[in-house]
């Protein structure tokens, strides 16, 4: 298996595990995990478990969280882990709550996190709108389910992709990462809390049942070989200190309660100081840069799994676990002869739309299989621009797909004209 | 140096406000900047480290006093003063947490949190500005709104009942509940002090006029005629039963302290429960590993 290259800085143990970002810049404090959240060794978990072990090894020492399936796992051994970290984990009265709860304890110092899946996630948008606002580092798991609505609460499905992107109002970029497997969910867990930190942003870490379910190995390296992102805490005395203001990374510096900073945080539209500032001006620069930094940090923020990519007409794109169904149906027509990439989609947003763009110039077509009606295929065909075709290979959710339906449409889509 | 006789003019409670952002948004005769004086008279008397003190809003005109005030200040969703603040308390419980909003953010679309939190008996004081009305949005009905009164969005008269705060919050756990007015300015200050000395969830019932919207609409008069209510109208009765404590439109308003109680709180519990149940292998909760 060849993966990219930012795929490929990641260091041995773990394959996630590490930030390739801090890994290429020279820094002079190397943070590694607390080992008291550290269960080094080599398990036998499922996914639900495997994403709470990568949020303590992370530094998750706070969690706010309300029952659904199929995500209840994650928090119920957060719940049983926690006290023994030193931590605290609150059920709270609902989703709206949890959702904000989490804000609570990152502006008092925690890294904190919150997992839900369709019918909490679609509350929780007021608050991932919030955070985006307020630049509060955090982590959603959505482990998703069929929708709409209640849906099928104990079947995979993912088509909360969209809404993970667009789902409260306004403009606003969030980061979304999409494990394929119990070490996945570990590894990226850790890789979710480390963005967050780095862009001061929500990240969606975006499961699904079968993934969160299914029980692998699960390796867990010891502390001092997992990387973890401090909050980026400003350094500055309380008169110099200004909440909103960059340093030329687009991403301002924290304080915390307590501290003595008598700092003002608002979901209003805000200047440096953090105070309210309803004019056009302030309001485009502010959003601008809620934007801008995420989007100016695409190729840094983007992982990818890729194989054969290289002279191939048809490349594959998939996700979490269609990506592995995917895989059979790929292998099924490269025994047939056919010139078939694979693509993966680690991260989901941003969307690595340059990286597709580039791709749709040397292959015939995209096929895009996803447990949904057709969403992240939206964005591969815009992203393509009409420079190759875009075959969706939709599924309602409440199973995964027959690999045989995939490589139907492999076979189709290789016979297609280049256009 | 005549700079002198500025200082010695400076409002005491000054010091505690956002100097560079006033003017404020509040109209004349609003209730809101009173009940702020209040609180900041209390900050003085009661002492309190304003470093490890955060305060708390939903939205609101009320929710606007976070942005006023110079502390750690957070200015959240409407309804979600109360999680968030509980957050807060949670991850570091070293801070005096404080949520100010207003009737409707924390009793209707914040209204599960309010009774989660008094039965949970979370550490927070919570300070109610209650001026009977949606405000901000225009002086539509709120769950507190008295019977027979006007609103926007009742033109012909309010007819479903009404809250009864303090009977709410103590029903659902609170351990220190009070109602005061506007113009009850130094009990009201008072009350914040002792609510500070109180471990648990603490609720203070503001009275208070908005004279734009709510006293207009119900010919009511303005804010000095809202005092001349609140000073004919208001009746102390300490330890009063709160179920006898409810708001109508022009009667009487039963005002004192009515809870204070000792109970547990939660974080006092959740300790207490690991302890016991882990023993050795409880790992107390200490600085956030963060930062
Ligand atoms: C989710 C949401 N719904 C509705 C609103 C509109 N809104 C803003 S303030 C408010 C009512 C505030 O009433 P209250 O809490 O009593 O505060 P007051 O303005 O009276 O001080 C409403 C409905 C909003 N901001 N957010
Ligand atoms: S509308 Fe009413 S509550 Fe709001 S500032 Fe004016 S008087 Fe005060
Ligand atoms: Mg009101």
């Amino acid at each position: 298996m060849k993966t990219d290259s930012e795929a490929a800085v990641l260091p041995k143990a773990g394959h996630h595990s590490a930030d390739p970002h801090t890994a290429d810049r020279p820094i002079a404090v190397r943070h590694t995990a607390d080992p008291r959240g550290v269960l080094t060794g080599i398990h036998f978990m499922d996914g639900d478990h495997a994403c709470c072990e990568g949020a303590l090894a992370a530094g998750c020492r706070c969690a706010a969280g309300y029952p659904i399936t199929p995500s209840t796992e994650v928090v119920e051994r957060f719940a049983s882990r926690v006290p023994m970290v030193g931590g605290t984990f609150i059920q709270m009265e609902d989703e709206l709550a949890a959702s904000i709860t989490l804000q609570g304890m990152v502006w008092a110092g925690a890294k904190a996190f919150t997992v839900t899946s369709g019918p909490g996630f679609s509350l929780m948008m007021e608050h991932i709108g919030y955070a985006a606002m307020t630049e509060t580092p955090c982590v959603f798991v959505d482990v998703q389910r069929g929708g709409p609505s209640t849906g099928l609460p104990t079947l995979p499905a993912q088509a909360d992709m969209m809404q993970a992107r667009w789902g409260s109002h306004g403009d606003y970029e969030v980061i979304a990462l999409c494990p394929n497997s119990p070490q996945e969910c570990f590894d990226l867990t850790i890789k979710a809390f480390n963005l967050a930190e780095e862009y001061r942003v929500p990240v969606m870490f975006m499961m699904d049942e079968v993934v969160g379910h299914m029980s692998e190995k699960v390796v867990i390296p010891p502390a001092d070989q997992i990387e973890v992102v401090p909050r980026k805490h400003t350094h500055k005395s309380v008169e110099d200190y200004l909440p909103y203001a960059t340093n030329g990374d687009q991403v301002p510096e924290m304080a915390h309660a307590g501290e003595g900073y008598n700092f003002h945080v608002t979901g209003l539209t805000h200047d440096e100081r953090g105070y309210p500032n309803m004019t056009l001006a302030v309001q485009d620069k502010l959003v601008r840069r809620l934007q801008s930094k995420i989007l100016n940090a695409v190729d840094r923020i983007t992982m990818t799994e890729e194989e054969q990519i290289e002279g191939a007409d048809v490349v594959v794109v998939s996700y979490g676990i269609t990506s592995r169904v995917a895989q059979r149906a790929i292998e099924a027509a490269r025994e047939r002869g056919l010139h078939v990439g694979k693509l993966r989609l680690i991260t989901a947003w941003p969307f690595p739309e340059k990286k597709f763009r580039d791709l749709a110039a040397k292959v015939k077509a995209f096929v895009v299989p996803e447990l949904n009606l057709g969403q992240m295929v939206r964005e591969v065909e815009r992203a393509a621009g009409g420079q190759a075709k875009t075959f969706a290979v939709s599924h309602a959710g409440g199973g995964v797909h027959n690999p045989e339906e995939i490589l139907k449409v492999i076979v189709e889509a290789s016979r297609c004209q280049t256009i | 140096m005549s700079d002198d006789l500025v200082t010695d003019i400076l409002n005491p409670v000054e010091p505690f406000l956002r100097s560079d952002r006033v003017p404020h948004i509040w109209c004349p005769g609003c209730g809101i900047g009173t009940t702020v004086n209040s609180f900041a008279r209390a900050l003085i008397d009661s002492n309190i480290d304003l470093g490890s003190l955060a305060l708390v809003s939903g939205i609101g005109c009320t929710g606007r006093v976070a942005g006023y005030v110079k502390l750690d200040s957070f200015h959240t969703t409407h309804g979600r003063a109360i999680p968030f603040a509980t957050g807060l308390k949670l991850a570091n419980p070293k801070l005096n947490v404080v949520v100010y909003s207003g009737d409707g953010d924390l009793s209707a679309i914040g209204g599960n949190h309010l009774i989660h939190a008094a039965r949970r008996n979370i550490d927070l004081k919570v300070i109610c500005v209650n001026n009977l009305i949606y405000a901000m949005t225009g002086g539509q009905t709120a769950p507190t709104t008295p019977d027979h009164s006007t609103t926007s969005t009742n033109p012909y008269g309010v007819f479903e009942a009404s809250f009864n705060l303090p009977q709410l919050v103590e029903a659902a756990g609170a351990v220190y509940v009070a109602r005061w007015t506007t113009f009850h300015v130094r009990q009201l200050s008072r009350a914040i002090s002792e609510a500070f000395q109180k471990k648990g969830f603490s609720f203070i019932e503001v009275i208070s006029p908005c004279p734009t919207l709510y006293q207009r609409r119900n010919k009511m008069g303005d804010g000095l005629d809202a005092m001349k209510y609140y000073k004919e109208k208001s009746r102390v009765r300490h330890g009063a039963p709160t179920s006898e404590v409810g708001m109508t439109m022009t009667g009487e308003i039963i005002v004192g302290k009515f809870v204070d109680r000792e109970r547990p709180d939660y974080q006092t519990m959740m300790k207490a429960q690991f302890h016991e149940s882990l023993g050795e292998r409880f790992v107390e909760q200490t600085e956030m590993v963060c930062s």
